[in-house]
């Protein structure tokens, strides 16, 4: 079984983010990038699916060269070779949704998987598009019924349970949780409890300098780079004013009566 | 112009959060300049239909098929595509629920449209209105611009108040062609039973963290003694202490009650990002330096196990 896996180039959730006076963009000095959450979370999904049905995981990252340290942590932490399509510029979830499509056409896997969100862009788009665009069914929001202190957890099984000719995946919805089953190929995204990733090991990083990357252009695939989503300007939100400490209980109750009127 | 909301309903019951999607297709069609039409899809639906119609919308379509009855994204984005298409709808939005996200972009796809996530606002008028939307954990604000003829989008349902009770629209039902070959299968749904209120449309939501170390009592307690809802950081959900359902975050809930009291929550910028709309915050801490004091109202630098006890009793005895 072949398993495509994205990871986006992303900010590193713990740094700090600004805007730029100017509101053009953010301040990128000081900021750490590092593969997007829910895109680690897909790869460890794809690791533990092949290990239970043999096959194999190619890693697909789209930007600039510097995305291939993403790809290069993907295949330490185990995937087989990578796909880098090269474009610098804007990329909303619709253009890497038509990228991503392409590149499929081409290496024809039996599932595909994406996170949820970028924590960048935070659309939640590009897995149901590329799903649409291909035809193909969706299942998003993955998540297993397990927790992640659970001993199917620790024993490294696979949230997403697959038959040969499709799959049962359970899904984060409102007020509770759904199962599908969405025949093959298909398109899943992952959300939180889905699994808690690996660390690479030194062997794994060593080994993922020597796995193969193949380079490939927007031109190349057909696709054309034109977004539909254009980000216009950016400002940072608005702020709260601090609030007071308070000694004790008493003076608590006494404020949220008296001064903030909500009890 | 038409604007097209899809309202959405569980089990025949309308979702509240359709009254904010509502509200914004209201304050888009004074912006834009166009009418208000609603779609309520699904098998069975007549009496949330009845309760739809009552807002203020030009049009109210209803699109009631067996096929229906379960939401999946397939038939769903067809019957939805068709409507929008035959109405020749410039602007199609929906709330952000896990049905919102799950349902438009895959839309957007078959009717060629960009779309903006988390719709905060919009700027301007015409058919260049402009889309605010939060981008990195809501660290930062972008206005967007959709260059599609036709644009999607979902709003958060926190920004927009629930559309007031106003004229009531045309109902019209819709017949929609499906093509009944689809890839995936409704199997099953597990509920999380709670007596207690939603997370999203609480008054006041009493969450717990990491601090409360796998003891959500006094959090559930202070919660009943308030008529509350309960929420949760990611670290108690993923240690599996409470269910999904209840997390508040950048990838989970977003609220903003009239109340929120965090106990035993750091206010990492992941878990702000879904309750620093809130009226008023309250922070229950033992670290005095943890980030979530920066956003309180009122903190209390204090242990959570005598304090909400505490704080449960006086509310109890003011009653
Ligand atoms: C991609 C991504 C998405 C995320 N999405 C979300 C999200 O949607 N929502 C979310 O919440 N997080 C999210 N997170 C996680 C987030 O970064 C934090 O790790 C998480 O919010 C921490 O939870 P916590 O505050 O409960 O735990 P901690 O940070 O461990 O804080 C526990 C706090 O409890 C206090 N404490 C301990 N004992 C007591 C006591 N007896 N009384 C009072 N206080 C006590 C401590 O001082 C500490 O401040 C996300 C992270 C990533 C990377
Ligand atoms: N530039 C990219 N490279 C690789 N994967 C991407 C890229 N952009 C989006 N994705 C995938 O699409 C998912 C959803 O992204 P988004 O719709 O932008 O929130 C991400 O979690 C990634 O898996």
């Amino acid at each position: 079984m072949k398993i495509l896996v994205t990871a986006k180039r992303v900010e590193d959730p713990e740094s700090k983010i600004k805007v730029k006076p100017d509101g053009s963009g953010i301040v990128t000095e000081g900021v750490g990038y590092k593969i997007n959450p829910f895109d680690e979370i897909a790869v460890e999904e794809a690791l533990r699916l092949v290990a239970k049905h043999q096959g194999e995981v190619v890693v697909v990252s789209i930007g600039s060269d510097k995305v291939q340290t993403e790809m290069r942590s993907a295949m330490a932490m185990g995937a087989d070779r990578g796909i880098w399509v090269k474009h610098d510029g804007p990329c909303d979830a619709d253009l890497a949704a038509r990228l991503l499509k392409a590149v499929i056409e081409k290496e024809k896997p039996d599932l595909v998987l994406l996170g949820k969100q970028a924590i960048d862009d935070d659309q939640n788009q590009a897995g149901q598009i590329l799903a649409e665009l291909l035809g193909w069914g969706q299942a998003t929001f993955a998540s297993k019924m397990e927790s992640l202190e659970s001993e199917a957890e620790a024993a490294k099984t696979p949230g997403i349970a697959i038959d040969g000719k499709s799959a049962k995946v359970v899904r984060e919805v409102d007020g509770g949780v759904e199962t599908l089953q969405v025949e093959l190929p298909a398109v899943i995204t992952c959300d939180l409890r889905l699994n808690k990733p690996r660390y690479a090991s030194l062997p794994g990083i060593m080994k993922a300098k020597k796995k193969p990357i193949a380079e490939m252009a927007p031109a190349a695939l057909g696709v054309d780079t034109a977004v539909k989503v254009k980000v216009v300007k950016l400002s940072p939100p608005p702020g709260r004013k601090a609030g007071i400490i308070v000694p004790d209980v008493a003076t608590l109750v006494q404020k949220l009566k008296s001064e903030a009127k909500v009890i | 112009m038409n604007i097209l909301i899809i309202a959405e309903q569980q089990h025949g019951a309308l979702k509240k959060a359709s009254l904010n999607a509502v509200s914004a297709g209201l304050s888009l069609a004074q912006k834009a300049g166009g009418e208000l039409h609603l779609a309520l899809l699904g098998s069975g639906i007549g009496a949330a239909a009845e309760e739809l119609k009552g807002y203020g919308a030009k049009v109210l379509h209803v699109v009631d098929n067996p096929a229906l009855k379960d939401y999946l994204a397939e038939p769903y984005c067809e019957a939805v595509a068709q409507l929008a298409k035959s109405l020749n709808a410039v602007y199609v939005g929906a709330a952000s629920t896990a049905v919102g996200k799950d349902l438009l972009p895959r839309l957007a796809a078959k009717l060629g449209a960009g779309m903006a996530t988390d719709v905060l606002g919009f700027e301007g008028s015409g058919a260049n209105v402009l889309f605010k939307r939060p981008m990195w954990a809501g660290n930062v604000i972008a206005e967007v611009e959709i260059t599609t003829p036709v644009k999607v989008f979902n709003i958060r349902t926190t920004e927009f108040a629930a559309a007031p009770k106003g004229a009531a629209a045309e109902v019209k039902a819709e017949q929609v062609q499906l093509s009944g070959s689809y890839k995936t299968k409704y199997l099953e749904f597990k509920p999380v039973k709670s007596a207690r209120p939603e997370l999203t449309e609480a008054r006041v939501v009493v969450s717990g963290g990491r601090g409360t170390k796998g003891n959500f009592k006094p959090v559930e307690e202070l919660a009943d003694e308030l008529h509350a809802a309960v929420g949760a950081s990611r670290a108690a959900v993923d240690a599996g202490w409470v269910p999904n359902d209840l997390q508040v975050g950048q990838t989970g809930k977003v609220v903003a009650p009239e109340l929120y009291i965090a106990a035993g929550i750091s206010g990492a910028i992941q878990h702000l990002a879904g309750m620093k709309g809130s009226k008023v915050i309250v922070a229950v801490n033992t670290n005095a330096e943890a980030p979530i004091f920066q956003v309180a109202d009122y903190g209390l630098v204090a242990d959570l196990f005598k304090v909400l006890p505490e704080l449960q009793a006086a509310v109890k005895a003011g009653k």
